[in-house]
C-alpha cells in the first residue's frame, strides 16, 4: 500500500518535472489544485447556463488557439507576428473546401487533418522564406501583416462561380459555408454542436495548454528563450537559430490552424475579415493583454475580452457596441505602457515578491502564521 | 495593340500615356502615403501603425472644415495644423516611452489605431461628405485623366521630397536631427537637445500624414473612418522595400511599386495592381531584407572596402 503510494508520487512528481520549470507561472501545488478546480468548474459551466452562453464559450476557446499561436512564438521566441490570423483563416478555409466537397463523416475528418496540414505547411513555407532570407524584428511583424492583408484583398474578390473549387464556392466577400466537425466513419458520424462542440474544444485547449507547457520548458524551450534574449550570442553557442524559428513558426501556425479548423466549424461559416486588419489586432491584444509569458494568461485574457466583446455588441452593459473596439484599443495601449509584461506576469510577481517578504519575516515570527496562507 | 493592323499608331501611343498617368498616380500616392512613416521609421527606428490613422485625421481636418464653408486650400492648411498638433501631444504622452522598445511602439500604435478609427466613427457617423476633385479632367484619345490626382499630386509628392533632402542635409536643423538619430550620446555631449530633435522629427512625419490626408481629401470619394488601412498598407510596403534610408528609399520604392501597381491596374483592373504590389513587397523582403536603399548602402560599403 505504502509502496503503491510511494511510486503513484513519484510519478506525479515526474510528470510535475515535466510540466513546471522556468519558463512558466504556476510551479506549486496549490497552482495545479486551482486548475484541476477550473477545469471542472468549466466542465460544468454549460450545466448552470443557457445554450446560448454555451454556444458563445465554445467559440471564445476556438479563439484561445490563435492566442496561444501567438504567445508560444511571440512570448517564448520573440517572433512578433501580426499575421497569425493568417493561417488562422487559411486553415479555415481549407476544413470548408474539403468538407464541402467530401461531405461524409470521413470526408470531415479528412478535412480536419487536411487543413491543419495546409495551415502548418503554409507557415513552414512563410517561415522558411523569413529566417533563411534574414529578415528580422519589425520586418517580420510587418511581413506576417502584409500577407495577412494580401488574403483578405485576394479573398474579398472572390465572389464570381469562377471562384469554386469542386463544389465549394468560395464567396467573396460573403464568406462561404462550413460543416460542422463530425466524428465517424463514412455516412455515420456524430455532429459535434452545442455543448458536445464545447466540451470537444475545452479537451482539446487544456491538452494543447499542457503539451505546451511541457514544451516550453523542455530543451527546446530553453533554446526558444536563449533566441529570444539574445539571437546572436545563441548562434555564437553553435544553435541553428533560422531552424529552430522556423519550428518555432511552424508549431504556431499549427495551433493557429487548429483554431481556424474550431472556429470555421463553430460557425459554419468563413469570410475574409478574418484577414483583416481590425481581427489581426485581436491575438495581439488578447497576448499582450494576458501576458505574452503566460499561455494560461493569453487564454484568460482571449475568453475575458472576447465575452465583453461579445456583450457590448449583444447590448448588455452602459454603452453600445461601437465601444468595444475603443476598449479593446485602450486596453491594449494601456497595458504596454503601465503593465508591459501582461497582467499575469505582473500579478504573479507582484505575488512572488509578497511571499519573499513574507518569509522573510516569517523566520522571526513562529511558523504557524504561514499557514493562514 | 501595336500588332492589331486596324488600330492606329496614335492608339498605342494614348494607352502608353494612359499607363504614364497611372503610374504618376500610384508613384505620387505611394510616395505621400510613405513619407511620413518613412521619417519617424528611418530616423527614430519607431513604425507608427496608427499612421494611416494620421493621415486620416489630416482627411478630416480638412473635410469638416470645408463642409463647414472654408475654402479647401484654407481648410487643407487646418488639417495639416490639426495633425500636427495631434502627432506631438501623442509623441509626448506615448511614443517617447518606446524608443528603446520598438516592438512594444508598434503594438501600441496598434492599439491608438483602433482607438482612432473607431473614435471617428463614433463621433462623425459612417461617413463624410465626399469633396469634389478640383482641377477637372484632361482628355487625350479615348482616355481622360484627372489633372489633380494624375498630375498636380506626384508633383507636389516630388517637391516633399526635394523639400526633405534640403531639410535634412542643408539645413543646421537636418545636421543636428542627423547627428541625433546617428548617436544619440554624442549629441547629447555636443549640445544637442536630442529630445526636442525627436520631438521635432515626429512632428515632421505628422505633418506630412497631415498633409497626405489634407492633399487626398477631395480625391478620396466617400470620407469613411476605415480608409486609414489602405494608405498604411501601401506605406508599408513601401517603407518594407525602400529601406532604412529615407529619401532614397521612399523615391526608388515608389518608383519600382509604382510600376508594378499600374500595369496590374491597367492590365487586369485596380484589384489586381494593388495584390501585384503586395507579392512585390513579399519577395522583395525576401531578396533583399534591408530594402533597395540598404543594398544600395551595403554595395557601396563593398566598393569602397575594394578600393
Amino acid at each position: 500500500m505504502s509502496d503503491n503510494g510511494l511510486a503513484e508520487t513519484a510519478s506525479l512528481d515526474r510528470i510535475r518535472g515535466w510540466l513546471e520549470g522556468p519558463n512558466t507561472y504556476g510551479n506549486s501545488l496549490p497552482f495545479w489544485g486551482a486548475f484541476v478546480v477550473g477545469v471542472v468548474a468549466l466542465a460544468a459551466y454549460p450545466q448552470l447556463v443557457g445554450v446560448y452562453t454555451t454556444i458563445q464559450s465554445a467559440r471564445y476557446f476556438a479563439l484561445a488557439f490563435l492566442a496561444l499561436s501567438l504567445c508560444f512564438i511571440w512570448g517564448y521566441a520573440g517572433i512578433l507576428s501580426f499575421g497569425q490570423v493568417a493561417f488562422f483563416g487559411v486553415a479555415a478555409y481549407a476544413f470548408g473546401i474539403i468538407g464541402l466537397n467530401f461531405s461524409s463523416a470521413t470526408g470531415i475528418m479528412a478535412g480536419l487533418v487536411g487543413a491543419v496540414v495546409v495551415g502548418t505547411a503554409a507557415a513552414a513555407i512563410v517561415g522558411y522564406f523569413m529566417f533563411y532570407g534574414g529578415v528580422r524584428d519589425t520586418y517580420v511583424t510587418i511581413m506576417t501583416l502584409v500577407i495577412a492583408l494580401v488574403l483578405n484583398t485576394f479573398m474579398a474578390q472572390t465572389a464570381g462561380s469562377e471562384w469554386a473549387i469542386g463544389a465549394a464556392q468560395l464567396g467573396g466577400f460573403n464568406g462561404m459555408d462550413i460543416p460542422s466537425l463530425t466524428l465517424g466513419v463514412g455516412q455515420t458520424g456524430f455532429e459535434l454542436e452545442r455543448a458536445a462542440l464545447y466540451y470537444t474544444l475545452l479537451g482539446a485547449l487544456v491538452v494543447t495548454y499542457l503539451g505546451l507547457r511541457v514544451l516550453v520548458n523542455s530543451r527546446f524551450g530553453l533554446t526558444m528563450v536563449a533566441i529570444r534574449e539574445d539571437e546572436a550570442r545563441t548562434e555564437t553557442f553553435g544553435y541553428n537559430v533560422p531552424f529552430v524559428k522556423l519550428v518555432v513558426f511552424t508549431v504556431g501556425g499549427a495551433l493557429a490552424a487548429v483554431g481556424g479548423v474550431f472556429y470555421g466549424s463553430w460557425g459554419n461559416y468563413i469570410d475574409p475579415t478574418v484577414f483583416g486588419i481590425a481581427f489581426a489586432a485581436l491575438p495581439v491584444v488578447w497576448v499582450s493583454v494576458g501576458g505574452r509569458e503566460s499561455l494560461l494568461g493569453a487564454i484568460g485574457a482571449t475568453v475575458l475580452i472576447e465575452r465583453m466583446r461579445t456583450e457590448l455588441s449583444s447590448g448588455i452593459g452602459p454603452i453600445g457596441s461601437e465601444w468595444a473596439l475603443v476598449i479593446v484599443g485602450g486596453l491594449l495601449l494601456g497595458v504596454i505602457l503601465f503593465m508591459p509584461a501582461g497582467v499575469v506576469p505582473t500579478v504573479a510577481d507582484k505575488i512572488e515578491t509578497f511571499r519573499a517578504r513574507r518569509s522573510e519575516k516569517g523566520q522571526s515570527t513562529p511558523p504557524t502564521e504561514e499557514a493562514v496562507e | 495593340m501595336i500588332t492589331t493592323p486596324a488600330v492606329p499608331l496614335t492608339a498605342s501611343v494614348y494607352s502608353l500615356l494612359a499607363f504614364f498617368f497611372q503610374f504618376l498616380d500610384s508613384f505620387g500616392f505611394i510616395v505621400l502615403a510613405t513619407v511620413g512613416l518613412a521619417i519617424i521609421f528611418g530616423m527614430m527606428g519607431v513604425i507608427n501603425l496608427a499612421h494611416g490613422e494620421f493621415i486620416l485625421i489630416g482627411v478630416y481636418g480638412t473635410a469638416l472644415p470645408y463642409h463647414a464653408g472654408v475654402p479647401l486650400p484654407a481648410a487643407m492648411v487646418v488639417g495639416v495644423l490639426v495633425t500636427t498638433v495631434f502627432g506631438v501631444v501623442i509623441e509626448r504622452t506615448i511614443v517617447h516611452r518606446f524608443y528603446d522598445r520598438l516592438l512594444d511602439s508598434m503594438v501600441a500604435t496598434w492599439g491608438l489605431a483602433l482607438i482612432i478609427s473607431q473614435g471617428l466613427l463614433i463621433v462623425f457617423g459612417s461617413s463624410l461628405d465626399s469633396i469634389s476633385t478640383p482641377l477637372g479632367n484632361i482628355g487625350y484619345g479615348p482616355f481622360s485623366s484627372s489633372i489633380y490626382s494624375k498630375i498636380v499630386l506626384p508633383l507636389i509628392a516630388l517637391l516633399v521630397l526635394g523639400g526633405l533632402y534640403l531639410l535634412f542635409t542643408r539645413t543646421n536643423f537636418g545636421i543636428k536631427a542627423r547627428a541625433t538619430i546617428e548617436d544619440p550620446e554624442t549629441a547629447r555631449a555636443m549640445g544637442i537637445d536630442t529630445d526636442r530633435m525627436y520631438v521635432a522629427t515626429f512632428a515632421i512625419g505628422s505633418a506630412l500624414a497631415g498633409l497626405t490626408g489634407a492633399l487626398y481629401a477631395p480625391a478620396l470619394g466617400s470620407i469613411t473612418p476605415n480608409r486609414g488601412s489602405t494608405f498604411l498598407v501601401e506605406a508599408f510596403v513601401a517603407v518594407v522595400v525602400g529601406g532604412p534610408s529615407v529619401i532614397i528609399g521612399t523615391l526608388t520604392a515608389s518608383g519600382v511599386l509604382g510600376v508594378f501597381n499600374a500595369a496590374g491596374s491597367i492590365l487586369f483592373g485596380t484589384f489586381i495592381g494593388q495584390m501585384f504590389l503586395l507579392m512585390v513587397a513579399i519577395v522583395a523582403l525576401r531578396v533583399l531584407p534591408s530594402g533597395i536603399s540598404g543594398y544600395i548602402d551595403h554595395w557601396q560599403q563593398r566598393r569602397r572596402a575594394d578600393e
